[in-house]
């Protein structure tokens, strides 16, 4: 086993780990919505409304976007750097990406909370 | 003097034929493909919740959208991403922390992904969708 001293700025480690951690909270989250779903059958406006509306289900979905934000901002980086190699339009795309994820969330937060 | 003009030389040759990669390989290409489908996918998805959440004809409106079997299809594919990039993920988690990470093991695991993802497909798609 060779032991390798990690070095640098750190934060392609700090990368790693935040899709990680998010990876889990977005797994647990997946499990506590099919429950919820299979618990409460939502098949009309009010069931599922109420579904949303919930505080703890409100704030456990903030979490699982937030999450999605750094996770997917991880990966689609990933996919740039693999296979884009211009780098002025590698740039423009990894603004888009965040801009789009951003802007995912911002959504997300409204349609939350107008429920 | 090594002679750089002769790297350009080496031939090309990729095989692009997804089902010729061994399962792990498979598997990984596929985490990559349902990962960024699930990305564009988010779009349409949130698209799918304001409307749903919006009001008593929202919801309406919503339901008569899904129930139209093109629009189907398309969310049971990207259920399938979603439940691929979760296997596929918690197995990654895994191999992390160095567990199952010898050859047989890597290739038993990445077939149980495949497998599960789309029994999961299956099972969810029948009780959410129909």
């Amino acid at each position: 086993m060779v032991t390798r001293t990690v070095v640098g700025a750190h934060y392609g480690l700090r990368g790693w780990l935040a899709q990680r951690i998010s990876a889990v909270v977005m797994a647990i989250y997946t499990i506590v919505l099919v429950v919820a779903l299979a618990a409460t059958r939502p098949a009309e406006y009010a069931t599922w409304k109420a579904l949303f509306g919930h505080g703890l289900m409100r704030l456990a979905t903030l979490l699982f976007i937030v999450s999605v934000l750094l996770h997917a901002w991880v990966g689609m980086r990933d996919i740039l750097m693999d296979y884009i190699k211009p780098a002025g339009l590698r740039l423009a795309l990894h603004v888009a990406v965040i801009l789009l994820l951003v802007g995912y969330a911002g959504w997300a937060a409204q349609i939350l909370w107008r429920t | 003097m090594p002679d750089a003009s002769l790297k350009k030389k080496r031939p090309l040759w990729y095989n692009l034929n997804l089902l010729d990669l061994p399962l792990p390989g498979l598997v990984s290409i596929l985490h990559r493909i349902s990962g960024a489908a699930l990305f564009f996918g988010l779009l349409w998805f949130l698209f799918l919740l304001d409307m749903s959440l919006a009001s008593e004809e929202g919801y309406a409106r919503f339901a008569r959208y899904v129930s139209q079997p093109l629009v189907k299809l398309a969310l049971a594919v990207l259920l399938w991403a979603y439940l691929h990039h979760f296997c596929a993920g918690i197995r990654y988690l895994f191999l992390d922390i160095d567990k199952g990470v010898d050859l047989a093991t890597a290739r038993a695991t990445s077939g149980l992904v495949l497998a599960v993802s789309l029994a999961l497909t299956v099972i969810l798609g029948w009780g959410l969708l129909w």
